[in-house]
């Protein structure tokens, strides 16, 4: 057995952490091979991370564009028993892509491996646990990686190189890095989120402002996106992204099932709502019952 | 150009899940169906593309059991022109696996030759996030995947797609796949007269031997559970309080 691991290039930089942490996942699977298709410092990074057997490099595949990048790893599939990758937008873009040309099944989000062929991942946005068993000769999967430690540094692998054949199917115009100056919602290590009890648009400047005093960021609630008073990237829940910060902030949000389903993996829940008998306060931590124009602002400003 | 839009029925977003007491799914008996949030999403942007000249014809699939024609209804009564159903199984347990999916949508592209396929990004009762990728693989097309943009243009698609940390534009070779994130629409809800009319619009009858695919799965359910629950913690009677015991108790301010 050995694997093939697909390391996650953004820009011009390595996803490490990403990296380090689905290392941690395949350990047992066998030797790894980490595949980096980007910079050659990027190549050299992966190389000294500890538990990788060795790194091909390929020259930037066209922006990680999925049709290039499949076809040099289906090139590369037959040394390797598992093909994986970080279950980030660019894995799981590529992933998929590279099983069906394989002719074999993709399994997204592993959360455990429990043998080569046996995985443990979440469906229904986390609201049950799924045990599968591949029986296809190859498999294809990505890690959920907050659910692994990262490997340390310390590594030593040799770098070799590969060549990658451009593709006409796709061109890479650009990439936009969010201009926010607040964390990205999915990575944040505290996020604070509006429901419907915000009442519009403009009293979100409540929730907005006790996020920025806590260096999180902003989410709400599919009802306040519905409503008009959150953009709809800012949704968290089953339809929207799901986040496991440090610190997850409920603020007049009554906890539907499809909210808790994106939030409810969080370390620390606290809920502030006026409607004591609000299902939110069943898996907080931290409740407080009052009205929240009161409340935020006074916490805002004693923090 | 005819788009091709492939909808997934799925259990109501808001229904609360129950992990089957045989450990073997979740019980999906009884239970209230809607379409895949994200598929509807697609046939929004589909219906558009129709509005805008850009569409000739909007054709909806689904694979599954008898009842996804219900799911096809509210495609027709949204606006979709005509609807093909795959009858892949009368068990509505059985999750039709996306490696599956994709080759009998495949064989529905081959018959029907859209110009663009316009899928969910993932279901939300497997979020296996697969489908739209495997079907852009076995047609040899290119894909763009998670977009919150989309502009057709003669043969070329720009799409904006939703990566991690902001976003990506990249420009697709027509015919292709996209598959749609949140941002892309908000969908409209369909009127009483069109759910009337959507009743006389066409629907097919397929099954996967009518394409030549075995959908026998490929992964086998060991078991399925509940995650760890949550307990309820404790109120806390003022703001002061609050900040104290999340500095003190939790540790994460």
């Amino acid at each position: 057995m050995a694997v093939l691991l697909l390391a996650d290039v953004n820009g011009a930089e390595l996803a490490t952490d990403q990296l380090a942490k689905a290392l941690t996942a395949v350990a047992g699977l066998g030797p790894v091979t980490v595949l980096v298709a980007g910079p050659a410092a990027a190549a050299t990074e992966a190389a000294g991370l500890a538990g990788v057997a060795k790194v091909l490099h390929a020259e930037d595949a066209g922006h990680g564009l999925a049709e290039p990048l499949a076809d040099l790893i289906v090139s590369l599939a037959g040394d390797y028993s598992h093909i994986a990758g970080a279950a980030t937008a660019f894995a799981k873009n590529v992933l998929p892509r590279v099983a069906a040309l394989l002719d074999v099944m993709v399994i997204s989000d592993v959360t455990a491996v429990v043998d080569a062929d046996t995985f443990e991942r979440p469906i229904y946005a986390g609201n049950a646990i799924q045990t599968v068993k591949s029986a296809d000769a190859t498999k294809v999967f990505s890690v959920r990686t907050a659910a692994f430690a990262a490997a340390g540094t310390g590594g030593a692998a040799s770098v070799e190189t590969v060549g990658a054949k451009a593709s006409d199917l796709s061109n890479w115009i650009e990439d936009k890095v969010a201009a926010s100056d607040r964390p990205d919602l999915t990575s944040a290590k505290i996020v604070v989120s509006g429901g419907r009890g915000v009442g519009s648009k403009e009293s979100f400047a409540v929730i907005e402002a006790l996020a920025d005093k806590l260096g999180a960021a902003v989410g709400a609630s599919r009802a306040a996106v519905d409503s008009g008073y959150a953009p709809n990237d800012w949704q968290v829940g089953q339809t929207g992204k799901v986040v496991a910060p440090q610190l997850y902030v409920a603020v007049g949000i009554s906890g539907a099932i499809q909210h808790l389903a994106g939030m409810k993996d969080s370390k620390v829940i606290v809920a502030i709502n006026k409607d004591e008998e609000a299902p939110i306060f069943q898996v907080a931590d931290y409740g407080l019952v009052g009205d929240l124009f009161t409340l935020v602002p006074e916490l805002t400003a004693k923090l | 150009m005819k788009v091709l839009v492939p909808v997934k029925r799925v259990i109501d977003y808001n229904v609360k899940v129950r992990v089957k007491a045989d450990g073997s799914g979740v019980d999906l008996a009884n239970v209230k169906m809607s379409m895949n949030p994200f598929d509807e999403i697609a046939v929004e942007e589909a219906i558009r593309l129709k509005e805008k000249g850009i569409a000739t014809e909007v054709v909806v699939v689904s694979i599954g059991v008898k009842q996804a024609q219900e799911t096809l209804r509210n495609a027709l009564a949204m606006g979709a022109d005509r609807a093909i159903l795959i009858e892949a199984t009368a068990d509505v347990h059985q999750d039709i696996e996306p490696l599956a999916v994709a080759k009998l949508l495949a064989g529905v592209v081959k018959e029907e030759a859209p110009g663009l396929v316009l899928c969910g990004k993932q279901a939300i009762d497997n979020d296996m996030n697969a489908t739209g990728q495997m079907l852009a693989a076995l047609l040899g097309w290119a894909q763009a995947t998670f977009a919150s943009e989309l502009a057709v243009e003669g043969d070329k698609a720009t799409v904006t797609r939703e990566v991690d940390g902001g976003l990506q534009t990249i420009s697709v070779k027509l015919p292709a796949i996209v598959t749609v994130d949140l941002r892309l629409n908000e969908p409209r809800y369909a009127s009483l007269p069109n759910i009337m009319k959507a009743k006389a619009k066409p629907l097919a009858a397929k099954t996967p031997a009518d394409y030549g695919v075995d959908v026998a799965p490929r992964l086998s359910v060991v078991k399925t559970s509940e995650p760890a629950g949550r307990k309820a913690g404790v109120k806390v009677g003022s703001v002061d309080e609050l900040i104290a015991k999340l500095k003190d108790e939790a540790g994460v301010l």
